[in-house]
């Protein structure tokens, strides 16, 4: 496991290798920082989950010649952003599929996959995508909560 | 990086039960779509798949969770969910697999609705 971290006062940084299951490794480093931080359990979990979509979408979709991908973990008093970069071949973050919740027909193949983007959207408070020729960066923020503290 | 996992499968008359344990993603997802099949084939039209164990769904494992709702539907059968997380639930709705599928809190309420 090709892992790097280093702790730099408020922020956190991880770079994994594109293998499977190694967006485990930046879900539960992101656990780990919002439990630290008293995020309640169910904002840790979809912490986690946005985590995890935000790797799988650069393991699957970058194409990256360095196979890797870089994680930020940024912590501020009320809040943890995220900021996931790949070195690929970017997209257009406008194009990405749009589904209407709960109208859309079973059995098209596209409503199978696809969902990635639209999890972490659901689940974090704010999301940002830069992409270009060059990488993409996923940035994400959550906000702790009253009920969290 | 290392990720266990592993299936229970309890076949009653009517109805079985996949307990999945572990982080539910392509790899989990297969072999957990390769017994509900194999249960399919045998005649069974539902299926309670329980998740309780399974902390973490990724998107690909969700899709064939999909795949497994499709094929009993094929059957004019019935798949039901059970011990979701609130996170997990929250997705499956977004996701649409709540019209398709029953979700339930604990194994007895979802083998329930079979009555």
């Amino acid at each position: 496991m090709s892992v790097a971290n280093t702790f730099s006062n408020d922020q956190v940084l991880l770079t994994i290798p594109m293998l499977p299951d190694m967006e485990l490794a930046a879900a539960n480093l992101a656990s780990f920082i919002a439990e630290s931080m008293s995020f309640s359990d169910e904002q840790i979990e979809e912490i986690q989950y946005a985590m995890i979509e935000s790797c799988i979408n650069a393991f699957e979709h970058s194409r990256s010649p360095d196979q890797n991908v870089f994680i930020e973990y940024i912590i501020r008093a009320d809040e943890l952003e995220f900021k996931i970069t790949d070195q690929g071949v970017g997209f257009s973050p406008e194009n990405r599929p749009v589904r209407q919740n709960g109208q859309q027909d079973l059995y098209p193949e596209m409503r199978k996959r696809g969902w990635g983007l639209e999890i972490i959207h659901a689940l974090m408070d704010k999301v940002d995508i830069r992409s270009g020729e060059n990488g993409t960066t996923i940035s994400m923020v959550k906000k702790k909560t009253n009920e969290g503290s | 990086m290392a990720n266990k996992f592993d299936i229970n499968i309890r076949a009653e008359q009517e109805y079985a039960v996949l307990e999945t344990e572990g982080y539910l993603n392509d790899a989990l997802g297969e072999q957990l779509s390769q017994k509900a099949q194999d249960l399919i084939e045998k005649g069974y039209t539902q299926l309670v798949i329980n998740l309780a164990k399974t902390a973490l769904i990724n998107s690909i494992g969700i899709s064939i969770l999909i795949e497994i709702i499709e094929a009993l539907d094929e059957r004019e059968g019935t798949l039901n969910f059970c011990g979701l997380s609130a996170t997990q639930e929250r997705t499956f709705r977004m996701m649409a697999i709540a019209k398709y599928a029953g979700i339930f809190p604990d194994e007895k309420t979802a083998v329930a609705d079979f009555q």
